[in-house]
């Protein structure tokens, strides 16, 4: 899908600016001890906190705190020593205490940065702030005719806010730029990632200016995009919804407006209406967090290898070719279990790639199971590569070897052993063989073929000899004839 | 500083309370008798000076990502006028 | 009976002279006996509890100082599964499902609670004359007011209706009252009483205390009362309280900080009379009298008008009618829901300090006053610690007039106003008590002793040494003996 028509295009031009809402994968919500998992029937992960009863107190989460600053970290941020959260006042269903806790002036991650690519090339987009804050309930307006339901399930779960400066220029930068946070939060291991359910969303901010023009045109902020096929969509469309109405002669007014993804179109939303005032202060029921030296320390220790500088290293320093090094990498999973069955195998890192995007993937997907939770272990695996690599067994029976690893649970060398498998009987690896022996006496071959019957022991010797003995002799001895005599 | 009967309304609105219309004068009297007096903290130099938001200098302290909590589900609900046996009820909300 | 001591009265528990039971009893009627004239309770409980009671016998058997006392609980503590009305329609049938930490705390101790008392809705007012039910009324003058926010607690145990109730100070709840019914009353350093559970007025200022007969009994109670609590992050990491009762009485060399200006202020002679004697018998004893100065002392009250109440509109938010408190029967939509519950459930002081919050923090005014005000908390703070680099403790007046006449006081602002000399002190966290010291014109007048931060011994310890000598404490309205 384009960005925008050519006419318009040349024209105009789109300014986004984005915040992404990351739900942080802890155990217990951001200020209360109940439970913050996804899915369990409504209000039954409620605590008297997370419903705003009288007299209970907030007592901040240390893993969100440092959840946040491994964030900040892992997009060059500046991390503040003092963080302070405040209260954002307004009335609303969902927000059972009348307000939310946020940040305001002391977010815990400051000014950051990151690259991204497109087709146009590498840009970088500047975060301006990421701050740490309690998602509200739902409010289920299907259930009745005259009633909204309130869930207050979600309400007080941490997420962190990261919002962006206003660089991106059109939605496929917008969608570059989610998806580069979308790969460093589930790198990270602070978010599952979970579209679906909420666990990655954004607010676009959208607004459109003569090219050419400095000042910024008023925007319009679409709410809650979760998937990035749909942000693409909106933003889009709303650019074009801007252009018609101010090449009209009207104006763009500032709102909140709503993606409808049957209709594709954005709609004003009616709840949002009056521009609050939010009337943030600091919460009185915190003291200023002081974050030290050791706390950003412990999260710089769990900075992992972000997919850039992995494919990176593992073609220069593995000798992956770049589209194996890319698809691999840019799976977490995936690379997880191609480093640790690297670690345990002594075959070529190529090799490894080459099965594991090949074979190995074939049989997950034909047994519909992911690689996280493969029933052929990492180990196992490892050992499948080691037989291959020391020639025991060819590619192709190796493919054998590994559904009947599926099948039964054993190990590689078990299956090789016991089904005579070790012994060189694959008649494509034999025949490779032999071709090779046959290229390389080209003087013997032609003794042989001018009535020399004698030299066939030759060439026999010279297969067992680099097959160690381990070549099949029957086969072998038909196969050459058949070589030999072509 | 004093209000009029706008910014009242104003302020009503961000508290959401009503202002019967009877009473709006006098409510404003109230309120702009209590902002004058609120006026002397004008009085003070504080240039240079930090605010203080809590008498507490100490740490933060801060809670282990353990859950210690189970659903109140019923004792909760139990609390609303208005609810359902999973939710809380109020009128339709449009978006 | 009702002339003992806490300590007097736990060792007649311990030495089997009395049962728990029976001395609740002897509370339990005078409470029914007595709320009447002074409606100093809101809430009676009908039976004791079981599991409570059991909590005392055990305590009393392994020797708690405390177990099988009676006390009442001001209407802001949360009780679990009893009534907890803040003294408003808003919360007029609410029954929390959780126990305040101070109140949980003074359970495990095997105290028994027998009441909620009255109080200024939402801990707001000094006259208890803003209470959603009926007015209290004090005890030494039934037409008077007791004070407030905490005056049901203070009338209930001058007319000892119990030996000691829980109160809580936000700018001189506590302390105001505690000087218009002739008891004592503690406020300790902010962070030393745990705010879960307290139903939130002003969260930088709140604090949980007591009100008893004398300094001695708030010693015992607060001490349980203390120490930090996981549930809340601005609870101080200090270990609890200790107070010992001091063995040697002398006041010999303690450096008394007074604030001269105040006492020259004054206008009613009763009040400065009785507030010069206390400090004479300071001097007497062998203290030595230091006239100090806190020089934006001043600029206290309307510092405190623009922050307890912005936190007060953002704490009362949560009142909306949706998920308990009262609810509006015939909203016909959201936003009507919101405002007809609030403003059927809030009272008018309420309202009126909502607003002035929401406004001062509202867009364009929150670095003119709010931002301001807690600059000018700074220098108030700020002029304590230069007077405790000096002094031991400062002596100083509560309030500046006795117990007024119900309606006496039309005008909000003049009310406000009477807090000055107990608001400076709420401002900067310390702890502070008010004591009584004589009469005047038939009614109580106290005296406010203020301490270093975290230092409640020290207070605690020259009311001890005052009540020693002098038996004002122990007076009781004559209707009420």
């Amino acid at each position: 899908m384009n960005a925008l028509p050519k006419n318009l295009g040349d024209r105009w031009e789109m300014v986004i600016g984005l915040e992404i809402h990351v739900r942080l994968d802890t155990n217990s919500k951001l200020f209360s001890g109940m439970k913050a998992s996804y899915g369990a029937s409504p209000n039954s992960q409620v605590s008297f906190l997370d419903a705003g009863l009288p007299g209970t107190l907030p007592v901040i989460n240390q893993k969100a705190l440092a959840y946040a600053i491994r964030f900040g970290l892992a997009v060059d941020a500046e991390i503040p020593p003092v963080t302070i959260f405040a209260r954002k006042n307004y009335f609303y269903p969902d927000l059972p205490k009348g307000y939310q806790i946020s940040q305001m002036d002391d977010p815990i991650v400051g000014k950051g940065h990151i690259e991204i690519t497109t087709e146009a090339g590498e840009k970088v987009i500047e975060i301006t702030r990421a701050h740490l804050e309690e998602d509200a309930g739902k409010s289920i307006h299907d259930k009745y005719d005259r009633y909204s339901a309130i869930d207050l399930n979600r309400a007080g779960t941490p997420l962190i806010e990261v919002v962006s400066e206003p660089q991106m220029s059109n939605a496929k930068e917008a969608v570059a730029y989610m998806r580069e946070i979308y790969t460093r939060v589930t790198h990270l291991g602070i978010c599952d990632g979970n579209l679906q359910e909420g666990s990655f969303r954004c607010d676009a901010n959208v607004s459109v200016r003569p090219k050419g023009e400095k000042e910024l045109g008023t925007r319009a902020e679409i709410k809650n995009l979760n998937s990035f096929r749909f942000i693409e969509k909106a933003i889009n469309f709303e650019a074009k919804r801007q252009i018609k109405l101010l090449e009209a002669g009207d104006k763009v007014i500032q709102e909140t407006r709503l993606y409808d993804a049957d209709k594709d179109q954005t709609r004003s939303m009616r709840s949002k209406e009056n521009a609050n005032d939010y009337r943030y202060f600091p919460d009185p029921d915190q003291l200023p967090i002081r974050i030290t030296e050791e706390m950003i320390e412990a999260q710089r220790q769990c900075l992992p290898e972000f997919p850039a500088q992995k494919i990176q290293r593992y073609v220069d320093e593995l000798g992956l070719k770049a589209d194996d090094a890319m698809i691999i990498a840019n799976d977490i999973n995936m690379s997880t279990f191609f480093e640790a069955s690297g670690k345990q195998s002594k075959a070529q890192a190529d090799l490894n790639a080459k099965f594991l995007l090949g074979e190995f993937s074939a049989l997950l997907n034909t047994q519909g199971q992911s690689i996280e939770d493969s029933r052929i272990d990492v180990v196992s695996y490892a050992g499948l590569l080691d037989e291959i690599e020391s020639g025991a067994i060819s590619r192709k029976v190796a493919k054998q070897v590994l559904d009947e690893m599926w099948e039964s649970g054993k190990s590689a060398s078990e299956i090789i052993t016991s089904k005579g498998l070790g012994q060189i009987s694959d008649v494509s690896a034999l025949n490779e063989l032999i071709a090779q022996v046959i290229a390389d006496n080209p003087s013997q071959v032609a003794d042989y073929r001018s009535g020399n019957t004698k030299m066939f022991n030759y060439f026999i010797g010279q297969i067992m000899k680099q097959t160690k003995g381990q070549a099949n002799p029957v086969q072998t001895k038909q196969l050459l004839e058949e070589l030999l005599n072509e | 500083m004093s209000i009029n009967r706008k910014e009242l309304e104003e302020i009503a609105t961000l508290a959401q309370l009503n202002i019967p219309e009877d009473q709006t004068e006098e409510i404003t009297a109230s309120l702009n008798q209590v902002m004058g007096m609120i006026e002397h903290i004008n009085d003070a130099n504080t240039d240079a000076v930090e605010p203080m938001a809590n008498p507490i200098g100490g740490q933060q302290q801060i809670r282990a990502d353990e859950v210690t909590d189970q659903s109140h589900k019923d004792e909760l609900l139990k609390l609303a006028t208005h609810a359902d046996e999973d939710h809380y009820l109020v009128p339709k909300v449009i978006e | 009976m009702i002339n003992l001591s806490i300590r007097q009265l736990s060792e007649m528990l311990q030495e089997q002279q009395i049962s728990a039971q029976e001395l609740c009893a002897v509370y339990y009627d005078r409470c029914v006996a007595h709320n009447e004239t002074t409606h100093a309770l809101i809430t009676q409980r009908q039976e004791l509890c079981a599991a409570e009671m059991l909590q005392a016998e055990k305590g009393i058997e392994t020797g708690q100082l405390l177990a099988g006392i009676p006390l009442a609980h001001k209407d802001l503590f949360c009780t679990r599964g009893i009534k907890t009305t803040c003294g408003s329609k808003m919360l007029a049938e609410f029954i929390p499902p959780y126990d305040a930490t101070a109140v949980a705390r003074l359970k495990h101790a095997g105290m028994i609670n027998l009441a909620k008392t009255n109080m200024d809705e939402f801990a707001m007012g000094s006259s208890n004359e803003h209470s959603a039910f009926n007015p209290v009324n004090n005890p030494w003058d039934l037409s008077r007011v007791p004070g407030g926010s905490s005056g049901g607690s203070a009338a209930a145990v001058a007319a000892r209706m119990v030996p000691v109730a829980t109160g809580s100070d936000t700018g001189g709840s506590i302390r105001q009252p505690a000087a218009f019914c002739g008891i004592t009353g503690i406020k300790p350093s902010y962070g030393r009483v745990s705010r879960y559970g307290m139903v939130a007025f002003a969260s930088s200022l709140d604090q949980g205390g007591v009100m008893a007969v004398s300094a001695d009994d708030c010693g015992l109670v607060l001490a349980a009362m203390t120490g930090h609590d996981p549930l809340d992050s601005t609870s101080a990491p200090e270990k609890p309280l200790q107070w010992k009762k001091p063995n040697d009485t002398s006041l010999k060399g303690l450096k008394v900080g007074v604030t001269q200006v105040w006492i020259d202020s004054l206008q009613d002679g009763g009040v400065k009379k009785r507030t010069l004697e206390a400090i004479e018998y300071f001097k007497q004893q062998g203290a030595e009298i230091i006239d100090i100065n806190l020089p934006h002392a001043d600029l206290a009250v309307s510092a405190y008008y623009v922050l307890a109440p912005a936190e007060c509109s953002s704490n009362l938010s949560r009142f909306d009618g949706v998920r308990f408190g009262h609810q509006a029967n015939d909203a016909h939509n959201l936003e009507s829901l919101y405002r007809q519950s609030r403003s059927e459930g809030f009272g008018s002081e309420v309202k009126k300090r909502i607003m002035i919050g929401a406004w001062a923090l509202s867009a364009g005014y929150y670095d003119a006053y709010y931002l301001k005000a807690q600059k000018v908390r700074r220098l108030i703070s700020e002029d304590f610690k230069q007077a405790f680099a000096e002094v031991d403790v400062i002596a100083c007046p509560v309030s500046p007039e006795l117990p007024f006449k119900h309606g006496e006081k039309a005008d909000g602002v003049s009310m406000y106003q009477a807090d000055k000399f107990t608001i400076p002190a709420s401002l900067a966290g310390l702890p502070c008590l008010s004591m009584p010291i004589g009469f005047s014109e038939g009614l109580p007048v106290g005296l406010q002793l203020i301490g270093g931060y975290f230092d409640e011994q020290s207070i605690l310890s020259v009311a001890d040494k005052y009540q020693q000598d002098h038996d004002h404490h122990l007076r009781i309205p004559e209707a009420f003996v």
